[in-house]
């Protein structure tokens, strides 16, 4: 996972920025490269879905803090009944959607609980 | 800066309206505020459009220049402008013709709002509201509209004391007043049974937790203060005009279940109106799912956080209670046409202050307040409206 991090502020980005928020100008942006590993701070169980994903529900949705502090939103992959606030995940390079049957596959990050 | 005042307002019936195309909607509703203020269409000097996403739902894009053709006021070629925020698509548009009457460059500005959502299919539907949180780092990882603000309710009712019964009574409310108002899209009460026992569409938040789609248009007219009475005996003062942003996502927000923006509109227009709570005797809030009312009511100050569900349970919320909350039927029963609804929430605070507010009339109202939404709060727009 790579994002952004602020050498002014010392501000991580996932999903990354080009330009920081609080520094703005004074902002310097560099790459950075996440570890992966964050907390779930809310979810939910999606059961009605738009059309790409609809063959995947239900499925969990979370927003998930990272160790290094942003916070962002994903799937979680592991049985929706077992999502829990606080639980600890680490990020995995999933396929997200597909456009159509021969269209482009689109991956992203999905998140899997640790022990 | 001069003083504005609402001149005339209408409003046509939301619900899936299959013989009313888009144009026909907005025409309508204009046509309705023109009777209402006694006016004819030349004087009208301004228009601005509340619409969400024309291009997406009748890949119509252009929208100030076709409403101003279809009103027939193209051939006066007066300014025509569509103003776009989501679901705060309507308030914003109020508050352009505020400003613009308030600053002196126009005198009599129409504020409308139009949404045709029906002539796509419902998944097509669903797909177009997405575009209102962030389509990259939301959407497209598989987030629905409904979903992010399930995510507000599992955080908040993680937090705080709200029921699963308290927070479907906010949905039971709004059909109750829903039943009483001509214009709304659902006329029957509810239960809880009824929220409790609907389709589970994103976790904790069933079908009934969640506003409809819906086609409808609402047209208001402002003027300044000083010449209202040239058009009618019932001017309605703009107390206050308010507008905030915030982060789009909800995962970058400070606080989960606070709408940061319905904090920074509500206190600023509380401050330009020198009033406060108490002075408040109804408001319409952005109730796109039940949990955005409990926020709403809270972050506006209407009670603490944590407090809402009880609040609502206890009928302080009712239209015989402390502060009636959406005596429109809200968003839920009402129906949201989009980038109607934060002008149908001027429409029914206006009703209410010209005592024209039939089985829904709060005794003694003289001043209400509107709280319009965008996204999952990324934009607010707060109104405060006064019998003059």
């Amino acid at each position: 996972m790579i994002g952004t991090k602020c050498e002014t502020c010392h501000r991580h980005f996932f999903p990354p920025r080009t330009f920081c928020p609080d520094c703005r100008r004074n902002g310097r942006i560099v790459d950075h490269k996440f570890a992966g590993s964050g907390t779930i701070v809310t979810y939910t169980v999606i059961y009605t879905a738009n059309e790409q994903f609809e063959a995947f529900t239900p499925y969990a949705l979370a927003i998930v803090k990272l160790d290094e502090g942003p916070r962002m939103t994903a799937q979680i992959v592991c049985n929706p009944d077992e999502v829990k606030i606080g639980m600890r995940v680490k990020s995995v390079f999933r396929r997200i959607a597909t456009d159509g049957e021969s269209g482009i596959i689109h991956y992203g990050t999905k998140f899997v609980p640790v022990e | 800066m001069r003083d504005v005042a609402v001149i005339g307002v209408g409003c046509t019936t939301f619900g899936e309206k299959w013989s009313s195309g888009f144009r026909e909607l907005f025409v309508e509703a204009g046509a309705l505020a023109l009777e209402d203020a006694q006016l004819s269409g030349e004087k009208i000097d301004a228009m601005y459009i509340g619409n969400m996403s024309a291009g997406r739902f009748i890949e119509q894009e252009h929208i100030g220049a076709l409403i101003a053709d279809y009103a027939g006021l193209a051939t006066h070629h007066i300014p025509s402008t569509r103003v776009e925020a989501a679901c705060a698509s309507g308030g914003l548009a109020f508050r352009q013709a505020v400003i613009a009457v308030a600053s002196g460059m126009e005198d009599i500005v129409v504020a409308a709002g139009v949404e045709k959502m029906t002539d796509v299919e419902p998944g097509a539907s669903t797909d177009t509201l997405t575009g209102a949180a962030d389509r990259e780092w939301e959407g497209f990882v598989g987030a629905t509209f409904p979903g992010l603000y399930a995510m507000i309710a599992t955080d908040y009712m993680h937090r705080y004391p709200l029921t699963r019964e308290q927070l479907a009574q906010v949905a039971v409310k709004n059909h109750y007043n829903g039943a009483r108002n001509p214009i709304a899209q659902y006329q029957q009460e509810i239960t809880i049974e009824t929220v409790l026992k609907s389709t589970m569409v994103a976790e904790p938040l069933r079908l009934f937790d969640c506003s409809p789609i819906t086609d409808g248009a609402a047209a208001v007219i402002v003027a300044p203060l000083e010449r209202a009475r040239e058009f009618t005996d019932t001017p309605i003062k703009v107390l206050a005009s308010a507008q905030a942003s915030d982060t789009i996502t909800l995962h970058d927000r400070r606080d989960i279940s606070t709408l940061d923006a319905t904090v920074a509109a509500g206190k600023k227009a509380f401050r330009l109106a020198k009033l406060t709570h108490k002075d408040i005797d109804m408001v319409e809030v952005h109730d796109c799912f039940t949990i955005a009312e409990i926020c709403a009511i809270e972050d506006l100050g209407f009670c603490r956080k944590g407090e809402a569900g009880k609040f609502t349970a206890d009928g302080e919320t009712a239209l015989n209670g402390k502060i009636p909350v959406n005596t429109s039927g809200g968003l839920k029963a009402c129906g949201h046409p989009v980038g109607a609804t934060g002008i149908k929430q001027v429409y029914e605070i206006v009703q209410q202050l010209r005592n024209e507010a039939g089985k829904r009339q709060i005794d003694n109202a003289k001043i209400g307040m509107t709280h319009n939404v965008g996204g999952t709060g990324a934009t607010v727009a707060v109104h405060i409206l006064g019998r003059v």
